[in-house]
């Protein structure tokens, strides 16, 4: 291996680029559109959701819940019901997206055993409102529940350490405004970083063959593993560019907090560009014409990185069968990594599998992308 | 067919299937040292699937090919470090400037950088190309663009030079530039083997090989492979040459009949006897004739008369 023919080749690779408007319009504009569509355009955030209410005790406790809802910002109250046929009916006709059933021994049991349970049904045809709208309701039902525990304590002049009884979700515990966006930008991170290495370097071998420039350089000296290295390098180059940029678009202009280190996400988005770029190689060397290697490389890391990453549609609501195949979507443990480096600040160690899962993965595509170029015409 | 002693390109028993059909079928030849040997056939004869096979890129089904003394079947790394291929379709970026390509295909050969810079003057001098030396390759004229796959190709003074229809396409100063670097190339000692498509060129070669349907039909020098004429070319010069043509097409003996600028070309089997009916025959269909001249064949008259001659036998 020689390191003059690798660099040979990356230096021709990068005027290339530098010369071709199309590659250095999905280089350097595309993250930036990315983040501005999927920053702007997929807010997850819900406001005003409709609520009912069949509130059976009608006591002050209860009406004080329920003033907590008028007042949140995430809900308007829009009926008030007094059996539970109207509730369907309700719910059936879409009047509402959540009602909140207060039950007949609501207060009762509060005083009794210190805590009560108050019912959401919600209407879930849109799994992903719905999931917003329970979140909301357990943040609003678990203010007003220390509240009344600290009231509580405080008349009977305990102690004021309170064990909060709401068993939010995670992303309550980590998003605290519950602000959807903060969700999804670390995961537009994966997207770019797909979307660009995927379709920047599915070209790279193909366009040779379609150039007809690839029989000439097949017939010097130099090696596939060179050919592949000096290839991908100024793509790597490129990936890492972009994830920086697209991590000051996303702390600076976003205001999504980033709790981790950058070694951590350097190393993962690392890890990660190795796995998107193999896999756009692989591609080039399989299919000859550029605009089918383009096709087929969105389609094999851009489409699970948008579906089965988890990056805006959760995981854990998908149906089995297809949870299962997330599984196999690499892009699954970078968007894990992204989410928990940004929100939770989990470095190496919290993040141990998901890290090993794309240290394996990345091996693999290393390795089959390694032997994938065979240096002859057929 | 003359192999010489010391042979530098060595090729034996050579197959190259595409999809059962022969490409190249149990072809054999040998080129020395020093020599310009040319590989003529019409499109489809198999000479871009030889040089690829010589080249290194592309596996033979079987057979033997020797470069250099290197088995270019079992190494053809080790090959291609001595040798240089141009292909037929133009193989450089188009996205890269004149320098730019020269220096990447001498980096790919690792030529040391001040070698590279004291071998790029006269190349370029040379080729008359020195004022382009900032244009991007795709901007070139056809001839340049060639010259400047000839320059890349001998960047790293190859001891061989494949050089696939190099000027197919190309004006005809740049062809003589091309071809004096050749015999310059020649005389240094480098051995190149090439295929054309233009029969004048073919001369130029130290020896022919004519490739048809993948098989090798002749291989000489030219001047001896104009000796494998069959019959004798006459010229008959006429103000109404079609009504000549028609006349004579038909007569025993005579074939390959061809208009020419002022008159008709024909092959005749026998001279002594076929000249006398020739012009018995114009004279009682009351065509006007002229003069009739006996011919020195080109060595495209040549080799559409072996082909035909060869088609009749089958
Ligand atoms: N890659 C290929 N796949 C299938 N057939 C091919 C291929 N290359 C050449 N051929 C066929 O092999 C024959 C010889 O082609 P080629 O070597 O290109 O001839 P030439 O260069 O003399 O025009 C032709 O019939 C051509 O169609
Ligand atoms: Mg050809």
């Amino acid at each position: 291996m020689r390191v003059r023919r690798i660099k040979a080749i990356a230096v021709k690779e990068v005027l290339q680029v530098w010369r071709d408007p199309i590659s250095l319009m999905i280089a350097l504009l595309m993250p930036f559109m990315q983040m501005i569509l999927l920053g702007y355009g997929i807010s997850l955030d819900v406001k005003h959701l409709p609520v009912c209410v069949f509130d059976r005790e009608a006591s002050q406790l209860s009406r004080d819940l329920i003033k907590r809802f008028q007042a949140s910002e995430y809900f308007s109250l829009v009926a008030g019901f007094d059996n539970y046929r109207d509730v369907t009916r309700a719910l059936d006709r879409g009047e509402c997206q959540l009602v909140l059933v207060i039950p007949i021994d609501f207060t009762e049991r509060l005083s009794d055993t210190g805590t009560s349970a108050v019912q959401a049904v919600v209407d879930a045809t849109d799994t992903n409102t719905a999931n917003i709208a329970i979140g909301y309701a357990e943040a609003v039902v678990g203010g007003f529940s220390s509240d009344v525990q600290v009231e509580a304590s405080a008349m009977k002049g305990g102690a004021t350490d309170v064990v909060q009884p709401v068993d939010a979700q995670s992303r309550v515990w980590f998003n605290e405004n519950l602000e959807s966006r903060n969700f999804i930008i670390p995961g537009v991170v994966a997207l770019v970083m797909a979307l660009v290495g995927a379709q920047l370097t599915s070209l790279t071998i193909s366009r040779e063959w379609e150039r007809g420039t690839m029989e000439l350089l097949v017939s010097t000296p130099v090696t596939p593993m060179e050919l592949m290295l000096g290839k991908l390098a100024p793509y790597f180059v490129i990936g890492l560019l972009d994830a920086v940029f697209c991590l000051a678009f996303s702390v600076y202009w976003f205001t999504v907090p980033f709790r981790g280190t950058l070694v951590t996400l350097f190393f993962t988005t690392s890890l990660f560009l190795i796995v998107v770029l193999g896999i756009g190689y692989l591609i080039s060397t399989a299919i000859r014409d550029q605009v089918g290697a383009a096709q087929i490389g969105l389609l094999v890391t851009l489409l699970p990185t948008t579906l089965l990453s988890g990056y805006a549609f959760p995981i854990d609501q998908m149906p089995l069968p297809v949870q299962a195949i997330t599984y196999v979507v690499f892009a699954r443990y970078y968007v894990t990594i992204l989410k928990a480096v940004f929100l939770k600040g989990s470095g190496f160690l919290d993040l141990g599998a998901p890290i090993l899962a794309m240290i394996v993965y990345a091996g693999v595509i290393a390795y089959l992308a390694a032997r994938a170029f065979r240096k002859q015409l057929d | 067919m003359s192999a010489p002693a010391a042979a530098q390109i060595e090729v034996a028993g050579l197959v190259k299937r595409f999809a059962g059909v022969a490409a190249v079928a149990d072809l054999e030849f040998a080129v020395a040292a020093g020599e310009i040997f040319g590989l003529v056939g019409p499109d489809g004869a198999g000479k871009t699937t030889v040089m690829r096979m010589l080249a290194g890129v592309m596996p033979p089904e079987s057979g033997r090919i020797v470069i250099d003394g290197i088995d270019v079947i079992a190494d053809p790394e080790r090959a291609k470090q001595h040798l240089s291929y141009m292909p037929q379709r133009f193989g450089l970026y188009e996205d890269l400037t004149v320098d730019e390509n020269i220096r990447f295909y001498a980096d790919l050969f690792e030529i040391p950088r001040r070698l590279r810079d004291e071998r790029i003057g006269p190349l370029l001098a040379a080729s008359n190309m020195a004022p382009f030396r900032r244009r991007l390759a795709g901007q070139l004229s056809g001839g340049m663009k060639q010259k400047l796959g000839l320059i890349c190709a001998l960047i790293h003074t190859p001891r061989i030079l494949l050089l696939d229809e190099p000027t197919t396409g190309v004006d005809p100063v740049s062809r003589r530039d091309f071809w004096r670097i050749l015999y310059s190339l020649r005389e240094s000692g480098v051995t190149i083997l090439i295929s054309t498509a233009y029969l004048d060129e073919a001369e130029r070669c130290t020896r022919l090989a004519l490739l048809h349907q993948g098989r090798l039909k002749y291989c000489d020098t030219p001047r001896r492979l104009k000796q494998l004429m069959p019959g004798v070319l006459l010229t008959i010069a006429s103000p109404d040459a079609r009504a000549v043509r028609d006349t004579i097409a038909g007569l025993e003996g005579v074939s390959g009949v061809l208009l020419v600028g002022d008159g008709v070309r024909a092959v005749v089997d026998d001279e002594a006897r076929r000249l006398p009916e020739l012009r018995r025959a114009l004279a009682s269909a009351g065509v006007p004739f002229g003069a009739v001249a006996r011919t020195e064949p080109t060595i495209e008259d040549l080799f559409v008369a072996l082909l035909r001659q060869d088609e009749e036998a089958a």
